[in-house]
């Protein structure tokens, strides 16, 4: 019953969400308001269809319904509670249901927020959106139908992937996807904006704060992702320049340029042509980055299917980038900048700078991810290229934008006078040398953590002086230390909003930069009782115990790490055997610090548990990438809160 | 000037339309050519079952689970035909089970029918000889014993027929 309700309710909302596309087109056109209140009841419509299929294909999950051929392939009657709620977006089709639920969620509220507010705007706003959505519902009718019926009915299903089975897989691609979908607002305003012919300033002011909303999501979906690979991968890592890791980054990198170059709009009136391009990459980037997940023409950890859902997408990117570049370009004399360049020492050109760095890293990590198939087509060789290249180039250019960082928001525009560089700038620059140095006669030789630290206290500096000269002026008004931060922060939320999110990307450089140059790791193979020796900690192996779950066997290993200072603990890596699985997949055990995390992962082992291989790291300043995203958190929630200076 | 950007994006369009064509599975696999690793197993009948008693017979190596959801499934009836077809041109066709629960491969092969050997491969030894990184995968193994194709995911009759009848045409 279940596939074929969900079938139907498939193929009507597609109907509807083209319906409504059309239709909001024609009342553009026409101005009727029948045809543009009849599109957005399709929008409502297709919403609701959208979330039966989800409770139709939750209700599938729980109650173990092998009937639909997806259910029976991502669980088994032995998935938890927990992932067969989560199974639902663990393979493609379920992942595109999740997609187009959050899309049409996204179109419900452009209805509610903007129909009476953006009357020129808003029908062509609808129609792309509707447009949109109606491609992924395509989708979903045609090569990726998730609602496919399994006959005969098998007795059990196979299972959901192993990896999958993390409470990270909760959150991660809910978060991820609340990203991608997001950009497609942006994009709908910037495309009616062009149509319409009107790229004055008002669909910069409302993309903004949708490009926040979207980039917010999308980074701690990249974080979250990070987190999964560490502590489940078990390889020690938080990012391995992955296929899929750079389809995510690389709409996270042109967003962020965006959220900058917009500035120089707001205020200048320049980089018209640039921003809407910036605009359009990014959504252009989403859907490459789900073209390249799901298509399997480049090969990548997060291997999934393959089939003629590909053909779909790269048309549909097609479609995009070259109706939206044409409209573009179409469009170029109204692009014009009313305002000039008047110096190369000025916020502008700091922010132009900022950009152009974030577009050649968005293009390096493009090239290199692509290179396999560039390689094979000219030289019919297929050559990978891996986290050397992707560093060479990348390290040097984040690490110049964290320099921008720290002068882009206090710099003067238009043109800066030396006392302004003076007032700004000379007591951070002092002191991030400062700490260099100190860190150089502690005894710190590497040059990428000197490098790194010098520009995180500059850029912490230029922070902390801004905010203290900025609370110092209201205190003369009267309030007290605390009320004037905290009525600063509100009334200025959004550039002390960027202020702390800058914050957090710092603790994350620190974070990055620490964990690349000091972790520390060594493989043992340990006899039972016996211990060995890293930096410090003293771990014993004492022994393995073997365990029946749920749907998987497990070995489990004890060892007892001390380090010297306090008593013993004891962790507990193991490996899983999931009868669906080729070989076991490990359990990392770890303990998590804030300068340093012990970090076990099981290797082989003699079954009588005599002895075992066991991989030791000590993995440095990890938890600081977390921190920093819980910083990043703050400073987005700040930033997205409605300005308080002008009515919104 | 102005369309150089739309135009820009064609190259890259045309780049990932390319990928269409290559399979980045498609790992070749560096046992082509070589000696096929011998095994000997027990079928799920209970008979012996060695690699060493097929010499000089073609052999169609497949290897499954019936977990193996929907691709095994997909497959397994043209596994049959494909037996029934060659079994009297000197073409052997051998099933090896993976990591599988002996109670569900038994009812797998009653629901297909099939009458060819099959074999649990109870610690997984000959799948890991054979460098078998999912399931289904097919191996043919030409009659001097030298593992000459490696199919991987789902076998159809036409795939089967064209490896089979390129090895029967060699001569022995």
């Amino acid at each position: 019953m279940i596939p074929e309700l969900g079938y139907g309710a498939t193929v009507a909302a597609f109907v509807l969400a083209l319906w409504g596309a059309v239709a909001a087109v024609a009342s553009a056109r026409t101005g009727r308001a029948a045809l543009l209140r009849s599109g957005e009841r399709a929008a409502v419509g297709a919403w609701a269809l959208v979330t039966a299929c989800i409770a139709l294909m939750l209700y599938a999950f729980l109650t173990f319904d092998f009937s639909v051929q997806y259910v029976a392939v991502n669980t088994n009657r032995g998935t938890p509670f927990y992932y067969r709620i989560t199974a639902l977006w663990g393979a493609l089709e379920g992942s595109i249901v999740l997609w187009s639920w959050m899309l049409s969620i996204y179109t419900l509220i452009v209805v509610v927020q903007y129909r009476r507010r953006q009357p020129e705007l808003y029908p062509w706003v609808l129609s792309v959106m509707l447009g949109i959505l109606a491609f992924f519902l395509l989708v979903m009718t045609i090569p990726a139908p998730p609602f496919e019926r399994l006959t005969p009915i098998p007795a059990d299903g196979r299972g959901l992937n192993p990896l999958l089975q993390d409470s990270g897989m909760i959150t991660h691609p809910v978060a991820l996807y609340l990203g991608f979908t997001g950009f497609t607002v942006p994009f709908a305003f910037a495309m009616a904006a062009l149509i319409v012919g009107r790229t004055g300033e008002e669909w910069i002011t409302i993309t903004r704060r949708w490009t926040i909303i979207a980039w917010y999501f999308l980074s701690l979906g990249l974080l979250i992702g990070g987190w999964w690979s560490y502590h489940v991968l078990g390889w020690g890592g938080y990012w391995a320049w992955d296929p899929v890791e750079n389809a995510a980054f690389m709409p996270f990198l042109t967003a962020t340029a965006f959220l900058h170059s917009v500035m120089v709009q707001e205020r200048r009136r320049m980089l018209k042509l640039w921003n809407l391009s910036l605009i359009i990459l990014t959504f252009g980037l989403t859907i490459f980055g789900t073209f390249l997940t799901r298509s399997g023409i480049i090969g990548s950890v997060h291997s999934f299917t393959q089939g003629s859902i590909g053909v779909f997408f790269l048309a549909f990117l097609a479609l995009v980038l070259l109706g939206s570049f044409s409209l573009l370009a179409s469009r170029v004399e109204r692009l014009r900048a009313e305002g000039v360049l008047d110096s190369v020492v000025s916020r502008e050109s700091t922010f132009l700078l900022n950009n152009l760095f974030l577009v050649a890293a968005t293009f390096t990590v493009f090239f290199g991810t692509v290179f396999p198939l560039l390689s094979e087509a000219v030289r019919g060789v297929k050559i990978s290229v891996g986290a050397p290249f992707f560093n060479l180039v990348n390290i040097p250019v984040f690490l110049a934008l964290l320099f921008l960082m720290g002068v882009g928001p206090l710099i003067a525009w238009r043109r800066a006078s030396a006392k302004n560089l003076k007032r700004n700038f000379l007591k951070p620059v002092v002191a991030g040398l400062v700490a260099a140095a100190a860190l150089r006669a502690l005894g710190v030789a590497n040059g990428l953590v000197l490098t790194t630290m010098a520009l995180v206290v500059f850029v912490a500096g230029t922070i902390a002086l801004d905010l203290f000269r900025a609370v110092r002026a209201r205190r003369r008004s009267g309030d007290d230390w605390g009320a004037a931060t905290w009525g600063l922060l509100l009334r200025q939320n959004r550039r002390y909003g960027g202020f702390i999110v800058h914050l957090g990307i710092l603790v994350i450089a620190l974070g990055v930069a620490g964990s690349q140059a000091w972790s520390v790791q060594k493989e043992v193979t340990l006899d039972k009782g016996q211990s060995t020796e890293l930096a410090g900690y003293h771990v014993r192996f004492d022994g393995l115990s073997a365990s029946e779950e749920s749907n998987h066997g497990k070995v489990t290993g004890a060892f007892t790490v001390t380090n010297g200072r306090a008593g013993g603990h004891m962790l507990y890596p193991a490996k899983k055997f999931y009868p669906q699985e080729q070989s076991p997949i490990a359990a990392v055990d770890y303990q998590l610090g804030w300068i340093e995390d012990i970090y076990l992962v099981l290797g082989d082992f003699a079954p009588d548990g005599s002895h075992a291989t066991v991989k030791l790291q000590v993995n440095r300043m990890v938890s600081w990438l977390w921190l920093g995203g819980l910083v990043l958190t703050l400073g987005a929630a700040l930033a997205i809160l409605p300005d308080a200076r002008r009515p919104a | 000037m102005r369309w150089a950007i739309p135009a820009a994006v064609v190259p890259v369009l045309v780049l990932l339309a390319y990928g269409f064509r290559t399979d980045p599975r498609e790992i070749p696999s560096p046992l082509l050519g070589r000696p096929a690793a011998a095994f000997s197993l027990t079928t799920f009948a209970g008979s012996p079952l060695s690699l060493e008693d097929l010499r000089g017979k073609v052999v169609m190596l497949n290897f499954w689970a019936s977990w193996c959801v929907p691709a095994c499934y997909e497959e397994a009836p043209a596994l049959e035909r494909t037996w029934r077809a060659y079994k009297d041109k000197g073409v052997m066709v051998v099933g090896v089970d993976v990591q599988d629960k002996e109670e569900a491969a038994r009812e797998f092969l009653r629901r297909f029918d099939h009458s060819f050997p099959n074999a649990p491969d109870p610690r997984g030894r000959v799948s890991v000889d054979y460098g078998v990184y999912g399931v289904p995968e097919t191996f043919f193994i030409d009659r001097k014993g030298r593992v000459r194709f490696k199919h991987v995911g789902a076998l159809t009759d036409e795939i089967a027929r064209r490896h089979l009848d390129a090895l029967l045409k060699e001569p022995s």
